[in-house]
């Protein structure tokens, strides 16, 4: 579904390589981890996805499409099939809650009717329906994330990345974003790359898991595997972060 | 009251203050119409930015720097013979808004330009990773998410047009400053002076003010 092939990212001023030789392949429908400290590369990681960075070298391709051969149009196409949240969530603040769910749509060109039923639908599914008049300043952090799924969702993805999608929210709030984010692979078959840094995140939601460190990817295998015996010093140093 | 102000013409001021506020809302209006593309290209072209282009970002900046360095009244003096070329007088309320415009319209870019600055870059990156294109993202995410600074931006650049039509008498313009200059300051009638002081300490008050009450209206931080 994505493969990341031999990537490597060098920032123009950089001495260091953000992302350093990276392969790695996240399966349909499954939900993919990629943890690490800061600065470990995992946002410029998760950014080649939806081309958001381009890699220096390496190829990126999303259902076998090589991104680097996309044009313009083509890749616009691409992201409306790849949702995305973010850590900070992203929402527009001079829109009302409906209004920045619907936003995706407006871009697409979805008549208004279409997207009013649609965005209604989307509040209930992440349980806000009632919230749909209300700005993103009036409502909580974890209620912000799931205006943010809910937007991700609005033009019916088959990927979603999470970009530290839990990390400014309290951890009763967290477990309820990634039950829904777990629920959402669930019933729509919905295929999740995630990053963070917290391992807490990656054995509540994830199938997988690679573990990302300064650049290179040092291990990589499912997650109960991980859990029950890291191979890689980094992974065990993380391993002894998580409480039992 | 005749006896306070025995010089002032009433009449005379009303004609002033009328030239003053049509060339206060020509100017401003063409200022915010030229300077809010202007200021949106500086954003955009800026390093690290969406349309990065180092080129036509050097060229737009020096050229605002330049006509910013410029002082109005020098400008004013500089600009006649592209005024009469544009719009056939450099007198009056219509000669004095061309100068008006290349005064205020730069210092409005970078106003713009900053109001630009402050908005989230993850909402920007959102709007990407939907898909958005960059006239999307500008006219969708962009300037509604700037819209508060927008708004005291063009209050400010207001606020400053007011003092500039009080220059542009120097050349013929009309309005209030006309009147200070002329009946005020040259002919020492110091009560001519006061009224038309107050009423242009008058005239910013009541910009300020709606321009406060606008930007909050459009503020859902």
């Amino acid at each position: 579904m994505i493969a990341l092939d031999q990537v490597h990212k060098r920032y123009a001023g950089s001495p260091v390589a953000a992302l350093d030789g990276v392969s790695l392949e996240v399966a349909r429908g499954e939900v993919f981890g990629v943890i690490g400290a800061s600065g470990a590369g995992k946002s410029t990681l998760i950014r080649l996805v939806n081309a958001l960075e381009v890699p220096s070298a390496g190829r990126v391709t999303v259902e076998g499409i090589d991104l680097a051969t996309l044009s313009p149009g083509g890749l616009r196409a691409l992201r409306r099939r790849i949702g995305m949240i973010f850590q900070n969530f992203g929402l527009l603040s001079s829109r009302t809650v409906a209004d920045n769910v619907a936003f995706p749509l407006k871009l697409a060109g979805v008549p208004r009717a279409e997207r009013a039923a649609k965005t209604a639908a989307l509040l209930d599914r992440v349980g806000l329906g009632d919230h749909a008049g209300k700005y993103p300043a009036q409502l909580s952090g974890g209620q912000k994330q799931r205006v943010g799924i809910a937007r991700a969702l609005a033009t019916d993805p088959d990927i979603l990345l999470c970009d530290e999608a839990t990390s400014a929210l309290d951890p009763e709030t967290t477990r309820s974003v990634l039950d829904l984010l777990r629920a959402l692979n669930r019933e729509l078959g919905l295929t999740i790359l995630l990053i963070t840094h917290e391992m807490d995140v990656v054995r509540a939601v994830c199938d997988r898991v690679a573990v990302l460190d300064r650049g290179t990817v040092v291990e990589t295998g499912r997650v109960a595997d991980i859990f029950a015996g890291a191979a890689h010093p980094v992974t065990r140093r993380m391993l002894a972060g998580v409480g039992a | 009251m005749n006896t306070w102000f025995a010089n002032v013409d009433w009449s005379d001021i009303a004609t002033a203050c009328r030239d003053t506020l049509a060339m206060l809302g020509g100017s401003l209006l063409l200022t915010v119409l030229l300077g809010l593309p202007l200021g949106v290209l500086l954003y955009l072209t800026a390093e690290r930015q969406i349309s990065q282009n180092r080129a036509v970002n050097l060229v737009l900046g020096t050229a605002v720097n330049i006509l910013r360095s410029v002082p109005f009244v020098i400008l004013l003096i500089v600009m006649i013979p592209l005024t009469v070329a544009l719009v056939g007088t450099s007198l009056g309320v219509v000669g004095a808004i061309p100068p008006l415009v290349v005064g205020a319209a730069p210092f409005y870019a970078r106003l713009v330009e900053s109001a630009l600055k402050e908005v989230d870059r993850t909402t920007i990156e959102a709007a990407q990773a939907m898909g958005a294109t960059t006239r999307q993202i500008v006219t969708g995410a962009l300037i509604p998410e700037a819209m508060p600074g927008l708004v005291s931006g063009a209050t400010v650049t207001a606020v400053a047009l007011v003092s500039f039509t009080a220059m542009a008498g120097v050349v013929g313009a009309g309005g209030l400053g006309d009147l200070a200059i002329r009946f005020g300051y040259q002919r020492f009638q110091t009560d001519v002076m006061i009224v038309t002081v107050v009423l242009l300490v008058l005239l910013v008050q009541i910009i300020q003010f709606a321009g406060d009450r606008l930007a909050r209206h459009v503020t859902h931080r």
